[in-house]
């Protein structure tokens, strides 16, 4: 019998810190077996060895901040059959969309000695604003076992089992104390995305968010208590300013915070 | 202080029905011992102990494990460890773990499949490893494990692996001395007397003249351990020193549940506003569903391994307040954090006894405790029958889309 045809990968970065894509090679342990699933056909972090598509499956990490990445994407998409987003930079524009809520020619002219040379722009925008994306997998960076999940299933043909609950879940799944309830700790897993494995609580720290807002996050009620436990509106702005900021609810919690520093 | 519905039941009064063995009174020394003869005979015993700030239930190798002098204070989203005056190892309510962790474990292994020439072979879960032994469960957790024991056992179908872990678990109840601020056994008629369910039983009495426990079996498995142990007859001031014991926890309910009528009161009033007032403050984390020791909901997934070899087939707590947990075709019959909370409170509170004839809940407070914003379901109950709590702080959010 022959060997079934493996299906071809290829990664894509566009604007990130390459964080997500490295989640691949950090699988170690599975890497061989994951070479033998899929062909590994356009890697640039992996392989100097870039094969043309077209490819069965694309994970794209990064934002779209440059009009040549707004073009670029477009062919990605064109060459994939499968595209999946992957961190919270291709999901929801990532830190670098702080620059929406600033005159990136402030920034560029604050950062670069010739601010001539760069080209970029005024925001920074998630995939799913320019293509059809078929899954985003959250994250920063995205949980490697999430991916291996996310392949496995793609090559089985089933749906990914990846996490939809609050960090909460995953904490009172490994068992850990709630830091905001035992500790007055702020937090903000009531209103974040699991897959992580709520790393964070079980070392004392309240959630960053990483993962970006949970399905129905109530980031209002949320911001209500971390206020009744003594947080001020400025760093309450400043949590829900970070890797996921333009991610709608998180923006519009952070707005409702504005602070003088950080104009809404 | 608040008053109470429930009749009132003496430990004593309690320990003398059923089949019990006469009271008898042990040491912190006799302790130790039941801890290592548990062990010994083969059980991983499971008791309080103090880490990250609470006390959580975890595998205790002696007396020096347990939480000495340490109380918890609770209120409506919140939770710190105090200092008692005295070295009392069981002078707290109840922590952020219940024995569902156990029992009914967070995640659990089905079964797996793996390919094979002919096709796939299926090998079912291991079967428990050790045989768990409780110690220092609450009159509300017996409640809430024989609770648990109608939903897996009860039906047509039996849970086979909870029936595995249940069946081989020994149990030391104690009677409570210090209920918490969130605590509503009384007014649910759980406790704070043990009445049934284990196979020892502890009345923690200590005090200017000592640190005793009086010991009662309630099982054959707990009367042969308990024979075991260097003990001595009950006085009739040791008896009495119980009875006040849990006078004390029960006169000392930090919530009341008005129980009257809530079955109907909930089921005539899906349209309350309340439900919008509570989805307001309510964050859709499921918090409640996780630390409620009834809560037993769970969802079934299936994972393939890479090279397509291996599947296996695994069970996870899940929460009414997911999305995922009522999506069906076309989407999530349960769209808003209204209709989560609604359905969450009224099958605890009011659908449960249409199904399994008994409340869902058992007064031990742990979902009031354990919200990070401290919904209160004792409040929200009473704001249903149209009693406004005296005393609770607006929420004070500004904006929200409830």
């Amino acid at each position: 019998m022959a060997e079934p045809k493996r299906p071809s990968l290829a990664v894509w970065k566009f604007a990130s810190c390459d964080g997500c894509q490295l989640s691949l090679l950090d699988c170690e342990d599975e890497l061989l077996a994951l070479a033998g699933a899929v062909d590994i056909a356009y890697f640039a972090e992996a392989s100097s060895t870039l094969r043309p598509g077209p490819y069965d499956v694309s994970l794209v990490e990064g934002s779209i901040t440059t009009e040549a990445d707004a073009q670029r994407i477009h062919q990605v998409r064109a060459s994939s059959r499968t595209l999946i987003a992957i961190g919270a930079c291709a999901i929801a524009g990532g830190i670098q969309a702080l620059r929406n809520f600033a005159d990136v020619g402030d920034y560029i002219s604050a950062v670069y000695a010739s601010p001539k040379y760069i080209s970029t722009l005024a925001t920074s925008t998630p995939i799913a604003a320019h293509v059809k994306v078929d899954l985003e997998l959250r994250g920063c960076p995205i949980n490697k076992d999430e991916l291996l999940e996310v392949i496995s299933a793609l090559l089985a043909g089933r749906k990914p089992g990846i996490a939809e609950e609050s960090v909460c879940v995953a904490c009172k799944r490994r068992g850990t104390t709630c830091v905001m309830v035992a500790r007055g700790t702020p937090c903000l897993g009531p209103v974040t995305h699991a897959g992580c494995g709520a790393i964070c609580p079980a070392y004392g720290r309240g959630c960053y968010g990483c993962y970006g807002p949970a399905e129905q996050a109530n980031t209002a009620a949320l911001s209500a208590q971390w206020r009744r436990l003594g947080a001020d509106r400025r760093s309450i702005h400043l949590a829900f300013r970070t890797f996921n900021a333009a991610a709608e609810p998180f923006r519009r919690e952070s707005d409702a915070h504005g602070h003088e520093d950080h104009p809404a | 202080m608040r008053a109470d519905d429930a009749q009132p039941e003496p430990a004593a009064a309690a320990a003398r029905a059923g089949a019990r063995t006469p009271p008898r009174l042990i040491g912190s020394d006799a302790l130790a011992a039941l801890i290592a003869t548990l062990a010994a005979g083969g059980y991983a015993v499971i008791g309080p102990t103090v880490r990250d700030g609470a006390i959580v239930y975890d595998e205790v190798r002696g007396v020096a494990d347990l939480p000495a002098g340490w109380t918890d204070r609770q209120e409506a989203g919140r939770y710190q460890l105090e200092r008692r005056a005295d070295g009392a190892l069981f002078g707290y309510a109840v922590g952020p773990h219940s024995w569902k962790q156990f029992l009914h474990p967070p995640a659990e292994l089905l079964w797996r499949a793996r390919r094979t020439e002919a096709g796939f072979a299926v090998e079912a879960a291991p079967p428990p490893a050790r045989r768990f032994a409780f110690l220092g469960v609450r009159a509300c957790e017996l409640h809430a494990i024989a609770i648990q024991d109608r939903v897996f056992l009860g039906g047509a179908y039996q849970d086979t692996g909870y029936a595995a872990r249940r069946e081989g678990a020994f149990i030391v109840a104690v009677n409570c001395g210090t209920a918490g601020g969130t605590c509503f056994c009384a007014s649910m008629g759980t406790g704070p007397a043990v009445s049934a369910g284990f196979d020892l039983v502890l009345t923690e009495l200590v005090g200017e003249d000592g640190h005793d426990f009086l010991v009662e079996a309630g099982s054959e498995a707990g009367a042969s351990v308990l024979a075991s142990l260097v003990s001595r007859p009950a006085t009739q001031a040791a008896l009495a020193a119980a009875g006040a014991v849990v006078e004390r926890a029960r006169a000392g309910m930090g919530r009341r549940m008005e129980t009257a009528g809530l079955k109907e009161l909930l089921q005539a009033n899906p349209e309350h506003p309340r439900w919008d007032d509570v989805a307001a403050r309510c964050l859709a984390c499921a918090n409640c569903t996780m630390v409620c020791p009834t809560c037993f909901c769970t969802t079934v997934s299936e994972r393939t391994d890479l090279a397509g070899t291996e599947a296996v087939r695994e069970k996870r707590w899940e929460s009414c307040f997911t999305a995922g947990f009522s999506f069906i075709h076309g989407g999530a019959v349960r769209a808003s954090r209204k209709a989560r909370y609604r359905q969450w409170m009224t099958h605890k509170l009011a659908h449960w006894i249409d199904q399994f004839a008994t409340s869902g809940c058992v007064g031990c407070g742990r979902c009031i405790t354990w919200c990070p914003v401290g919904i209160d379901i004792t409040e929200e109950g009473a704001a249903i029958r149209g009693h406004e709590a005296a005393g609770r702080d607006k929420p004070e959010v500004a904006h929200g889309d409830a």
